[in-house]
């Protein structure tokens, strides 16, 4: 099966005269192996590499009690040996393969990807069948991975920003797997051994949880067989542990005080749930209220009218078990106060009118023009929305269908949005000087905020 | 290589910009079938246009590059290159504040722009058919902007935000910051691309209105575009656009205070509470494509790439597998720069390892290349991996613009690009020895320690 998709072009009110160059296209193909792997395919020959990016649900969420850091300590020793082969001598063949591989876990996934000459594929994908199936997991290794990521911990404990993350996903979600952070912690890092290692691979690394994304230079049937070759092996049913959903607890006040030249601000909404009805008409909202790089409502007020900040945004965030809508920024300490005003002035002004139709038709052209622009300028941007879009169970015409979804939004509903989300009284965290959230201000520095993949 | 780090409009790009920082420059297209031709033109007004054309999306990147960075500033007068970036997007009499924002988010589109020590550059990432209209709003505030005293006061506490955020919240970059400063002792080097706070503070209208006329003009910019178009077509536009701009007065040859000979061993020492785990790092002085003697920065690079660039690298596999007493070391060289740049390398201890013993661990190191060299296989290696992350650069458009913005900007051509893959293959195990002999001497190096507070009796 085969997806054509064009970017939806949206005549320019000032072309000067149009050129019309030969459209680029983007065309989905949906590859099953003789074994049944399944895989997304964007075939192109424009430079002679090839990328492959897949994911394995489970991720940090998996990591035992105790054993906090597991999936993160795992990622990092794909590379450190595999098969017949040590540490050593797989870095030298990767290396000689022209290929690089990485591999990394968030909250709800492992994710892996590679990319390669595509004149030396066969040597690549073979490398990378080693690591995802066999994986040696030698003491070596893990005991200098482990030390480097207990020196990455031990380097930010200090850090009032460190504090102020763990106090906000503590307040948000508890005790929770959400409230841990991906990287461990140095009590769970120590007691890991090859044995958790190797049965956490084994749970995690199966067919019946696993994403793949391919672009580049090569054709489906000669993915078919290297699909079967990497991946056909695997167990068939991964053996994960359920991990519950989760509401973050709003309503919250955090105060870390820190004497420092700004004040950081993080509110927590409701968010919306990816597959929920009424997903765009929040999407659309957020893109209004903070969500749009120079032309929201925040960005607007907050630093173009009053330049009481560098940087204010607010997003949706999805994870497999939790939503929530966050706003971020961070502003000079003795103004934060009057920021904070601004900010809840904003929120409490579209909470309670909603947007204009105008705000409404320029968000829509936005959402729906950028899709292209965000998700397609690369092989490995093409890759992680191949990945991305399965992540989600959304059909692999879902880009064709996209911009009705997004079109289909009325006035109304964003309102209903606004009114629902807005209206919560939110869990807001200060750092800086004068923490105290009764009296002075609102959100944080983007740097900690997700950015979510484009939806 | 280490980045001189651009700052841009706003922290949401900041992470691709630093990205693309991979290798210092990219392979030109050469006779491959699949291969795009990049084509080099110039305007009757002084500006030279590059094209990349690249079809696999319908995506295009428009940038603007000036020849203009913080480097050049006038003395007393930190962070006018930036904070005038900022003011470009301020409106003009035909173009209102805030319309060319909105019209770039209305196509889908993203914008930005950022600035460094040796150019500004503004760019704009939008569906081909939107490029006509990039073309017009870039063209016109290149001459058109109108700048009030209004705008000014609120972008200027924007920018002192952005420093806060940046640098004052943050002791590495603080660090890093005064590092530079006693690097260099003449050259502007010294200087952050942000500006010193209390120079911020007194940027006026006069001074960006004097900056502007002086520096945004075609004669001293580079326009790229990237993506799915052809080349004819986006010159015949540039002639209708740009072209229309008249040249600006002619700039005097970009020469800045350069440095004095180095006869000290210099460190700069920052304690604080927020460091959890110490770590160092040592630099130097060197020079850099556009003025080293012929084959030095090549050699250079590939010092760089054996000595401290990946896992591979003599630090890693030396310092930190086999010695077990790091848990990072690694080396980075600014070749890009238009004037002599910084050489560095660095550790941080792992466990109970001192930085100390680090330290001398990294300079051990580089005290074998000086008296041994390099062998075949390492520069074999380090070869391979340079051309080859060159054809990877070429996935992603955004980084092919940059690749030859930047080196336009900074005073090199399209045909260096194209010749550079046979210049890295051409330097010897014994160039690379020497330019390690003749530029990573201890004895002028600074070297720069982020450590918890002192304790007593250590």
């Amino acid at each position: 099966m085969a997806v054509r998709f064009i970017s939806t072009l949206v005549v320019a009110a000032l072309t000067l005269f149009a050129i019309v160059p030969a459209q680029a296209e983007v065309v989905f193909q949906d590859v099953t192996s003789p074994k049944g792997i399944h895989a997304w395919l964007v075939e192109d020959y424009s430079v002679p590499i090839v990328t492959i990016r897949f994911s394995f649900s489970g991720g940090t969420s998996q990591d035992p009690v105790g054993k906090e850091g597991l999936a993160n300590l795992m990622t990092s020793l794909f590379d450190e040996g595999a098969g017949d082969l040590d540490s050593d001598t797989f870095q030298i063949k990767l290396d000689d393969a022209g290929a690089e591989m990485s591999f990394s876990a968030d909250q709800d996934a492992v994710h892996g990807s590679m990319r390669m000459l595509a004149d030396q594929q066969p040597e690549a994908f073979g490398l990378l069948k080693m690591s995802v199936e066999s994986p040696r997991f030698d003491q070596n290794p893990i005991d200098r991975m482990r030390s480097q990521i207990v020196s990455g911990i031990m380097a930010n404990a200090q850090r009032p920003e460190t504090a102020a993350n763990e106090q906000w996903a503590k307040t948000l979600y508890g005790d929770h797997p959400y409230s841990r952070t991906n990287d461990g912690t140095i009590a769970g890092l120590t007691t890991v051994t090859a044995a958790d290692l190797r049965a956490f691979h084994r749970a995690m690394f199966a067919r019946s949880n696993l994403h793949i994304g391919v672009v580049g230079a090569i054709d489906a049937e000669t993915l078919k067989t290297r699909l079967d070759q990497v991946f056909g092996d695997l167990p068939a049913e991964a053996a994960l542990t359920p991990v519950p959903d989760i509401v973050p607890k709003l309503g919250q006040d955090v105060g870390i005080t820190y004497n420092l030249p700004q004040t950081t601000i993080y509110m927590a909404y409701p968010g919306v749930q990816r597959a929920d009805p009424d997903f765009f008409a929040a999407y659309v909202m957020n893109y209004i209220l903070g969500g749009g790089d120079f032309s929201s409502r925040l960005f607007a007020e907050v630093r173009e009218k009053r330049g009481l900040t560098y940087g204010v945004s607010s997003s949706l965030q999805n994870s497999d078990h939790a939503d929530s809508l966050v706003i971020g920024t961070a502003t000079r300490a003795d103004r934060a106060g009057e920021t904070l005003k601004v900010i809840q002035d904003v929120i409490a002004g579209l909470a309670k009118d909603g947007p204009t139709e105008a705000e409404l038709a320029s968000a829509k052209k936005y959402i729906i023009g950028s899709y292209a622009i965000n998700s397609m300028s690369s092989s490995v941007a093409i890759a992680n929305t191949l990945v991305g879009l399965q992540d989600v169970d959304l059909p692999i015409d879902y880009v064709a269908q996209r911009p009705a979804l997004i079109n289909a939004v009325t006035l109304e509903q964003v309102k209903a949005a606004a009114a629902k989300l807005l209206s919560v009284k939110p869990t807001i965290l200060l750092l800086g000087p004068a923490a105290t959230p009764a009296d002075v201000p609102t959100p944080t520095p983007a740097p900690a905020l997700e950015t979510p993949t484009q939806p | 290589m280490v980045s001189m780090t651009g700052l841009v409009r706003a922290c949401a790009l900041a992470l691709s910009i630093a990205a693309l920082s991979l290798p210092a420059r990219a392979e030109a297209p050469t006779t491959a079938a699949n291969e795009a031709v990049v084509e080099h033109y110039v305007l009757d007004n002084g500006l030279e246009i590059v094209v990349i054309p690249d079809h696999r999306s319908p995506i295009v990147t428009h940038m603007v590059w000036y020849k203009i960075g913080s480097a050049d500033e006038p003395p007393g007068k930190s962070g006018i290159a930036h904070f005038f970036e900022h003011l470009m997007f301020k409106g003009t009499k035909a173009h209102p504040a805030g319309e060319f924002d909105r019209v770039v988010s209305e196509i889908g589109g993203n914008q930005n722009a950022f600035t460094a020590n040796d150019y500004t550059a503004f760019f704009q990432t939008v569906p081909p058919d939107a490029l006509p209209t990039m073309m017009s709003f870039e063209a016109d505030r290149m001459r058109g902007l109108i700048l009030t005293e209004d705008v000014i006061g609120a972008e200027r506490d924007v920018v002192l935000e952005e420093r806060r955020s940046r640098i004052e919240s943050s002791p590495r970059s603080l660090l890093q910051e005064e590092t530079q400063a006693t690097l260099f002792q003449n050259h502007p080097y010294r200087i952050p691309v942000i500006g010193w706070l209390h120079e911020m503070e007194q940027l006026n209208r006069v001074d960006a209105t004097a900056f502007y006329d002086r520096y945004y003009a075609p004669n001293n910019a580079v326009l790229v575009v990237a993506g799915d178009v052809e080349p004819e077509a986006v010159l015949a536009l540039a002639k209708t656009t740009y072209g229309l701009v008249p040249r600006g007065p002619d700039l005097p040859p970009r020469v800045r205070p350069s440095e004095p000979e180095h006869n000290t061993r210099r460190t700069v020492t920052m304690n604080d509470a927020r460091v959890g785990v110490p770590s160092y790092s040592t630099s130097w002085v060197v020079p850099t494509y556009r003025n080293a003697r012929p084959g030095e920065a090549e050699a250079l690079d590939l010092l760089s790439e054996i000595l401290g660039g990946g896992t591979r690298s003599r630090l890693y596999q030396q310092v930190v597998v086999k010695g077990d007493i790091a848990s990072a070391a690694g080396a980075g060289y600014d070749s890009g720069a238009y004037d002599p740049s910084t050489f560095t390398v660095y550790g941080v201890p792992q466990g109970d390892n001192t930085v100390a013993s680090v330290e001398a661990a990294v300079n051990a190191q580089i005290a074998s290349v000086i008296k041994d060299g390099v062998t075949e296989k390492e520069l074999d290696s380090a070869k391979t991996r340079y051309v080859r992350s060159l054809v990877f650069a070429r996935d992603e458009q955004a980084d092919m613009a940059n690749l030859y913005g930047r080196e336009l900007a900074t005073g090199g051509t399209v045909e260096d690009i194209a010749e550079w893959p046979d210049r890295i293959r051409a330097v010897t195990a014994e160039q690379v020895q020497a330019v390690a002999q003749r530029y990573l001497d201890p004895s002028v190096a600074v070297t720069s320690y982020l450590l918890p507070p002192a304790t007593e009796g250590k």
